[in-house]
């Protein structure tokens, strides 16, 4: 395949950017993505170039790395696959391919495609976990008995890798869908319902405070989502937040 | 719901879908009003004067009536201006249609577009009844000739092609605002299940079809007749 690549090129966080033009001969229609952007950065080196940067580590759709927003869609044309699962195969030879880094004031781009999605982390340190007692008398978690409808969902939450997807796809780039995923995969089990109240609260507070837009319910998230994640989750934590601001004591 | 940085996005949602039920509300029982014109001119008079000149519905329901609908407009840009600065700089390229519906990405444009027609709106009808009512102290509904006058303005209003065709205009933008805003109202606070979401979605696209078409008829209808 012989491709012509428009990519966002951006030498520093303080850079304006632009795009920029590449034609690539000789893809394999097998290749994935990433490796037709490894051919393409192995030429720019050849060249004296400075490669493409872009954010990778698994490339088997597990870690949320990848983050390309392709031909105008969050990691491409495809459904329920990141960036690295996306092949060669789903575009034509010939064809002109836009590549630019997820657009979001929460998400700065630090170079060409790399983002800085550390504003997920501060939302998950601001309630996403579960303290438990580590001092030797940790109780097996086997031993507490959750229905199977609440493990499977709570299962299903809890397969946001946290790529991103969701915020760079939605018109307000809106971060309901990863702040949902990450509240509903520990409210729904009993382990979670100690700190539920306080989670929904810091984590809406602090999702609010990285400067992510509001959810206009589009659904374009859930479409976009490489794992598939469902609207119900934003629906949950519409019911725990709002629950435990008239309840909740702190 | 509130923080040291003031409202939070979920509560601001849940307001304005609380507005959007209330106003939903309202719509229902207006065209239902309405709709008694194309049936019974004598019928449409009487719930006409009994609408304008009760106590409950002039002093209580109306200055509700008047902060939800502003509130609707005022929240919905407000919340627009903020989603538009949570992405200062857009894609060069981007598909938004394939994987959002119009209605659910532009009800800022449609919900605008209703305001302003609620500007003529008002212009028409609402103005003119304070006038008469509270200004010139005229409560009797009545016209010169000592029959119930309220039939005979609908009638009026409509008689100008122009104003129809801006109100069936309107409706339509009513209608694609509804179609969304209805089953998303529901999502916002926080009803959502597998047996009742399809429920919702069809009854919010029967009502956002039915409710409009029917102030279009009844527009329609009078030009007709006028």
């Amino acid at each position: 395949m012989d491709l012509t690549l428009k990519i966002w090129r951006q030498k520093n966080k303080d850079d304006k950017g632009a795009l920029k033009s590449y034609d690539i001969k000789g893809v394999s229609p097998d290749s994935s993505f990433l490796e037709m952007m490894d051919l393409l950065n192995n030429n720019l080196i050849e060249k004296g170039e400075n490669p493409v940067a872009f954010d990778h580590d698994c490339r088997e759709g597990i870690c949320g790395s990848c983050s390309m927003y392709i031909n105008g869609e969050a990691h491409g044309p495809d459904r329920l696959v990141t960036t690295c699962q996306l092949h060669m195969r789903k575009f034509k030879d010939g064809e002109t391919i836009h590549i630019e880094p997820w657009r979001a004031k929460a998400f700065p781009v630090i170079k060409d495609l790399v983002v800085d999605r550390s504003a997920f982390d501060r939302v998950m340190s601001a309630g996403g976990f579960v303290s438990v007692n580590t001092s030797g008398n940790t109780q097996d978690a086997n031993a507490t008995p959750i229905a199977k409808a609440a493990a499977d969902k709570a299962f299903d939450a809890a397969t946001c890798i946290g790529c991103g997807a969701c915020v760079a796809t939605c018109k307000n780039a809106s971060a309901m869908l990863f702040v949902s995923a990450k509240v509903s995969q520990l409210a729904l089990l009993p382990q979670g319902q100690v700190e539920a109240q306080r989670r929904a609260i810091h984590m809406v507070e602090q999702m609010d405070h990285e400067g992510f837009g509001n959810c206009s319910n589009t659904g374009a998230c859930e479409v976009e989502c490489p794992k598939g994640i469902s609207l119900e989750n934003i629906a949950r934590m519409n019911r725990e937040f709002l629950s435990a601001t008239i309840t909740s004591e702190s | 719901m509130s923080t040291s940085n003031g409202m939070t996005s979920i509560a601001r949602k849940f307001f304005m879908a609380l507005s959007g039920f209330f106003l939903i509300i309202f719509l229902l029982q207006h065209c239902t009003i309405n709709m008694m014109s194309v049936f019974s001119s004598e019928m449409f008079n009487s719930v006409s004067h009994f609408m304008g000149t009760n106590p409950l519905v002039q002093f209580a329901l109306q200055p509700v009536l008047a902060f939800g609908v502003f509130f609707h407009l005022g929240m919905g840009i407000y919340l627009e201006m903020q989603n538009n600065n949570a992405r200062s700089i857009k894609y060069a390229m981007n598909k938004p249609s394939e994987n959002a519906s119009w209605m659910s990405r532009n009800m800022i444009i449609t919900g605008i577009m209703v305001m302003l027609f609620l500007g003529l709106h008002f212009y028409d009808f609402w103005l003119p009844e304070l006038n008469i009512k509270f200004i010139q102290g005229d409560m009797t509904g009545l016209n010169d000739a000592g029959n119930f006058r309220y039939y005979e303005e609908l009638q009026h209003k409509f008689h100008d092609p122009i104003r129809t065709g801006l109100y069936v205009l309107a409706f339509v933008f009513l209608s694609l605002h509804l179609l969304h805003g209805f089953q998303s109202a529901f999502q916002s606070v926080g009803f959502r299940s597998n047996r009742w979401s399809p429920v919702i979605q069809k009854l919010g696209n029967s009502y956002a079809i039915a409710v409009p078409l029917g102030f279009i008829v009844i527009a329609v209808y009078h030009y007709i007749n006028a």
